[in-house]
This record gives C-alpha cells, structure tokens and sequence, in this order.
C-alpha cells in the first residue's frame, strides 16, 4: 500500500466511524489508546495466568482439598512446605526428575547437535530429509504415548523384536516399560526421539547464522577442518546449543504427558517425576493445599534454575 | 411476490407448530445415569427401556471407562457438576460421597415407598448402602453385586495327558484350586506350557498402578490369609494387625506368584488386559471380576463349556475382595424427583428378577434367595459362597488416599522389587497412620 493508498484508507475510515465513538476517541491520548489496545491481553493474563498462580499461593498456606467441600479452611503456615521438603517420596521423584532431564538432555543435545551439523551441509535433497527428521516432534505426545506403549508391548511390540533380530534375544524376555532397570531409559529414548528434532533445529539456526567469510579466512590460514570446528563452529553456535538446552530443560523438567501414557510413574514409583506425584496428589488424593505448596516449590526451582542458566547464557553471547 | 407470500406463510406455520411442540418436548424428561462402562452397564441400558416404557422419562447414560471412572465421576461431584442424575458409585465412595453431601440421603424416600433394606443381601447393604458403615443411613440402593472370582480354562483341565501328569507330580486331582497353594501349583504348572501349539502361561492376576487394581489383587490373598485392617476393639489401630506376620506372608505369596506365573509384560494390567490374556488364550487362570463372567461365558471363542469358575481360594480363612456398586441420587441434580422414581421402580423384585437375567447380579434376596438361583448360571453359586465372606477396602471419607498409598507400597514391592513384604505394609501402616491423624482420627 502506497502513501497515497493509505491516506485515503485512513480518512474512508475515519469517516466511516460513527460519530459519538469519533468524538470520546478523539478526546483520548495516545497513551490511554495504547492502553486500550492491550488491556484485553492484560486482562487475559491476569485472569488465566497470575490469578491462579495468586491463587494457589494462598491455598498452599491452608489444609484445603477440593473434595471437601463443606470443609473449614483453616490457614497451617508453611506445614506443607516442610511436610514436602522431609519427605523422602518426594525426593525420590525429584531424583527420578533429575536423571530423566539429564540423560534427554544430554543425548538430545549431542544428537541435535550432530543432525543440524549434518543438515547443514546441504546435500541434495537436504531440504527432503530436514522436513522427515522433524515429524516426531509435529506429532502430539498423546500419540507418541499411545503408539510406543504399543510399540515396547513385550509380545506384540515391533521394539522388542527389532532389538531380538539384532541381539538373537527373545522378543518376550524383556520388558522395556515393565522393567525397574529399563523403564527410565525407556521414557528418555521415546523423549529424545520426538525432541532431538526440535534442537537439532535451533542448533541449525546457530550453524547457519555463522558468517561465510570465517571459514573462507580460516581456509586461507590453512586451519584443518577440525580445528575450525573447535574454534568456529561450536564457541558460535554455542549460545544456540545453550538455548535449546534451556527451553529443553524447563519442559522435560514438567514432563508430564509421556510418562504417564507411558508407564504411569511405574513400575512401582521408578519412574513417578515430579509431575505424576503431583497429579497424584491433586486428582488423586485430592490435597489441594498440598499440592498447590508443592507446585510452588517446583515452580521456584524451575525458575531459580532457569534465571542461573540465563545469566550464564548472557556471559557467553557477551564474549 | 406470490413466491415471498407463500415463503412467509409456510415459515410463519412452521414457527407455530414449533410453538405448538414445545410444551410436549419440555414434558418429555430425561435423566441421565453415570456409571462405568463395562458389561452389565450395557444389560442396565437393555433393563431400563422398561422403565421409560413405564414412566415415559427417557434415559442418558454416561459411561467411563473403568481406569477414568473414578477421576471422572469425583470431579463431577467435587464441582457439584450437574451431569448425572444417578450415580452408580463404587462402594468406597459412600463415606465421602455422604459426608461432602454428594449423595441424598435416601432413608425417608425408602420409608414412604415401602423399600425395606432388608430385602437386600446384608453384606451388600453393608457395604454398597451405609455410612456410618453398619449404621440405618442409607445413601445408595444396593445396584450390583459383586466380587473378585477366578475363570479358568477347563478344556485344558481336562486333557488326559495334563490330568495325569500334574496327578503324577502333585498326587491330587488337576482340579479348580481350594487354597492359594493349590492355585500356585496350578498356575506353575501351565506356566510356558504349550497347548494346542500355543505358549500359555499361569495366572493372569491384578497389578495395574494407577488406580485400584494391584490393591484389589493383592487383598483376594490377604483376607485369605485372615487380613485385618484395624483392631476390632480399637478403631484405626493399624500397627500389627495390617503388617502381621499373615499379611506379610500373603503378600510375599501374591508376589511369589506374579513372578512365577504371569504373562510377559504384565506389569500393569487389570480388568481389561486380564480379559485380553484370558479371552487370546494365553493364561489358563484369570482372576476377574464376577461381573464380567456372564460376558465370558457367552465368549464365541473361549467361553460356554471351555471355561469353568471358581471362588477366591482360602488359606487360613474364605474370604473374597468385594466389588459392586449402589445406586445413589445426586444431590445436585435438578432431575431428583425423576431419579428417585428410577430407584423406586428399580428396587421391585420383577425389576430385579430381570436384571439378573440380562446380565447384571442383582442384591435382592427376591433373586438370590430363590432355591434355583445357583444354577441359572455356571457361576452363579460361586457368586452367592463369594458374598457371603466378602471384605471391603476403606470406605472412610479419605479412601483415596488410603488406596493410593496402598497401589504405591505393594506395587512397589510385588512388581518393582523394592524392599521386602514386611518393609511394604510397615510403610503403608505410616502412610495410613498420617491419613488417619490428619483425619483427626488418631
């Protein structure tokens, strides 16, 4: 749209307003416009976001549960704090957390990594395998939940039977999500599957966000390729690699959806994260006070975490 | 123009009739009845076409299937949602569905319409009716009967070369199981045998994690073995009575046999898998809900004279786990006088009569009294000798958190290997103990 075009657009506008709205639009000031303009959002923030987070503050510091009803509400102070933080369950959880948010991540990262290195060189029908390498994580993990639970079943499942063709083990004599010593790594190979496509993306923005004429004058000093490796692509590409450690870091520390369609935090509790323990105390046990400390507590941690891992973030892009 | 008039005049008629049929659509009511979605849910949606026919309010049935049914259905009673009418509501609900005022309570509709609770069988009174247990407040008529049984496959029971090689090894007939022994020696014995060219397995039994169903596995052997849950002189005192010396023998036997005896990969199953197991031909043994053997009696493949069904074994007493539901009204419903129409017409014996024949175990003793009730049905005496030493779970107003820490401390042991029997039920009387204690009980 040319100036002219846009003129004649604003002024078939104006006036086609009516006039009593032209006259108390006239009388606001820009600011108060602006305000108009984003108060809906802000009003949308507030009512799904930082209202229930006030919210579950305030229950956090009380024995409600939200089957009892007809129930007196009385205020206990930080009881469910400390009740949380002593409770050895609970950090069983938050190690069960810990070792699945490690392992995705690291495995996540150096797949992602190597991926995006190979995509990155644009062989023909790159573009053919960039969009196949990112189904997985286009799928939703309902899906993914359903289809690899189906997938490691011990009899039917196509997983224990590729493993038997390649091992000469039979099919039945192991169970991936039945097995105390591999339902962990079950539920960190289905993750690293759907996930490693989404950092191998971010590292390929790294990688091609690199400047041609680096390696061009790197060439001409003769640098082998794995010294530019060592000096140009990762210290570049790192702060891409960080990032996807972080968005990564922060959703498989809520992972909620894949380990409970797939083993239920069982067997057992080996493999309860902190999500399914406090699902289950929410919607199971119905601890609405509880739970809501408990939510707290993770919501703190996560974002304690997050704000360190930025501030390291901030360092190296500074460098 | 003719066209616009006649256009105009057919739309105006059509508003008038429409005007018309409004009142009689708003004198057609329906009521909507929750419940799981499992057989006898389907032969209630066959009985109650009766009751339509009769009182011309239509029926909505809302279903869920049973791992959902409980989240589903308390949420719906939590936020005193509207969406049923009726609630056939597991038995362990009572406590908090009466205490939250979920359910109407339902003593002075039974006075005015001469619905005598004593009609019913008394265990299912007890467990399905009452809160407090045993008291004369009635919350819920009693809908559906029933226990944990046991199927198994009696054309491989009577192969002459199995018959003769289990006497051989066992010096006793290849028989329904009496005790939890007999039915580990049973279950071993089939255990990875191949039958008509099939690899079978033992016993398929109850593990699943996530809602009742290892905890309703594993106390078919604890009351066996004479479990207790408290000391009867001394209300919610746990401490050697729900981590006794049996207790802890009875669970180290459920799990002995789930390591010896079950299917592969069968780390988290309940109902619906034990039916695939059984229905695929893969386990000679299923414990099951009574509930579903009418279906699998009339299974094209495996059921009719292929199966047999025997009650819970003994060991140190008979005693069965208890299953069922009553049929309560919702208090927050804004159908309740059609509702309590439904249970008055429901609570008639002819009803009731009906009802066990379509498929669903009626608690009335108009049927379970009749003399010729154990054999209308090839499982039907065992349904009548398994209610008669049922034993329910909990049914205090914070039953779910007792089961949930059940489901945690014996899953944790049976199938993921985590400390011993004892060190199991020692952690799951604490774990009860702060239940009780936060419930100001202790």
């Amino acid at each position: 749209m040319n100036d002219v075009a846009k003129a004649s657009f604003i002024e078939r506008a104006a006036t086609a307003t009516p006039a009593p709205v032209a006259r108390v639009v006239k009388g606001l000031s820009d600011r108060a416009i602006a305000w108009l303009f984003i108060s809906p959002t802000i009003i949308l923030l507030l009512a799904i976001n930082i209202f229930p987070l006030v919210w579950t503050i305030q229950l956090s510091f009380t024995n409600y549960r939200a089957n009892r009803p007809n129930a007196e509400v009385k205020n206990i102070g930080i009881d469910h704090f400390q009740s949380i933080l002593t409770d050895p369950d609970v950090w069983a959880a938050m190690q069960a957390t810990a070792h699945f948010v490690f392992w995705t991540i690291l495995i996540q990262t150096i797949l992602g990594f190597a991926l995006a290195y190979l995509v990155d060189r644009r062989f023909r029908g790159h573009g053919f395998w960039t969009t196949v390498i990112l189904i997985p994580m286009m799928l939703s993990p309902a899906v993914v939940g359903n289809f690899w639970a189906f997938l490691y079943q011990p009899q039917i499942g196509l997983f224990n039977y590729v493993i038997s063709f390649f091992t000469g083990l039979d099919p039945s004599s192991f169970e991936m999500i039945g097995s105390v010593k591999l339902a962990p790594w079950a539920i960190v190979l289905v993750d690293t599957w759907m996930w490693t496509p989404y950092v191998m993306l971010i590292c390929l923005a790294g990688l091609r966000s690199i400047p041609e004429y680096i390696y061009e004058a790197a060439e001409v000093d003769r640098a082998s390729k794995w010294r530019q490796f060592w000096t140009i692509t990762l210290p570049m590409a790192l702060p891409f690699i960080m990032l996807a450690v972080l968005f990564r870091g922060i959703e498989n520390f809520k992972m909620f959806d894949l380990v409970n369609l797939l083993t239920n935090g069982g067997p057992g509790s080996t493999t309860e994260v902190a999500s399914i323990t406090l699902k289950r105390e929410a919607f199971e046990k119905w601890r609405t006070g509880y739970s809501s400390a408990f939510a707290i507590i993770l919501f703190v941690t996560v974002f304690g975490l997050a704000n360190i891992y930025v501030k390291a973030l901030n360092k190296v892009k500074s460098r | 123009m003719l066209k616009l008039k006649q256009l105009a005049v057919g739309a105006a008629a059509l508003g008038l009739t429409s005007l018309a049929a409004a009142p009689a659509f708003a004198q057609n009511k329906q009521i909507t009845l929750c419940w799981a979605a499992w057989d006898p849910a389907n032969a209630l949606v066959e009985l109650s076409k009766d009751f339509t026919a009769k009182s011309g309010i239509a029926m909505k049935f809302e279903f869920v299937p049973w791992p959902n049914f409980a989240d589903r259905m308390l949420n719906e009673l939590n936020s005193k949602g509207k969406l049923c009418d009726l609630l056939i509501g597991d038995s362990q609900w009572i406590g908090g569905s009466a205490e939250n005022g979920h359910y109407v309570k339902l003593n002075d509709f039974f006075d005015k319409n001469g619905i005598k609770m004593t009609d019913f069988a008394p265990a299912t009174v007890y467990a399905y009716s009452t809160w407090p247990k045993g008291s004369p407040n009635y919350w819920a008529l009693p809908a559906m009967g029933d226990a944990n049984g046991w199927v198994y496959r009696k054309d491989w029971f009577a192969k002459p070369e199995l018959k003769a090689e289990f006497k051989k090894k066992h010096n006793r007939d290849l028989a329904p199981p009496k005790t939890w022994t007999e039915l580990k020696q049973v279950a071993e014995f089939f255990q990875g045998r191949e039958i008509d060219g099939k690899k079978v397995y033992g016993a398929a039994i109850f593990t699943e994690r996530g809602s009742e169903g290892i905890t309703m596995g594993v106390t078919g052997a604890l009351y066996s073995w004479g479990f207790q849950y408290d000391d009867p002189k001394k209300p919610y005192h746990m401490e050697g009575f729900v981590n006794s010396k049996d207790a802890v023998e009875a669970l180290e036997f459920y799990k002995s046999l789930y390591k010896c005896c079950t299917p592969p990969g069968y780390t988290n199953a309940y109902m619906q898998e034990g039916l695939d197991a059984f229905k695929s031909g893969q386990a000679a043994m299923m414990m099951n809900w009574f509930a579903f053997f009418p279906g699998l009696y009339k299974d094209e493949k495996v059921g009719g004279e292929r199966i047999g069904f025997f009650v819970n074994p003994g060991q140190k007493v008979e005693a069965s786990t208890l299953g069922g539901q009553g049929i309560s009204v919702v208090s927050y419903s804004a159908n309740k006088d059609a509702a309590l129409q439904y249970i008055k017409w429901f609570a008639q014996p002819d009803v009731q009569k009906k009802w066990w024949a379509l498929g669903g175990y009626s608690c009335h003793k108009a049927v379970l009294g009749d003399p010729n009730f154990a054999k209308t049905a090839p499982f039907a005496a065992d349904f009548l000798k398994a209610m008669n030493g049922v034993k329910d779970f909990w049914q205090e107003p914070a039953y779910a958190q007792l089961l949930q820490a059940m489901q945690k401390r014996v899953h944790d042991y049976v199938v993921a290997d985590k400390g011993t029997a004892k060190e199991a039920l020692d952690l799951l009387v604490k774990d009860w103990q702060k239940v009780f204690k936060e419930e100001g009980k202790l």
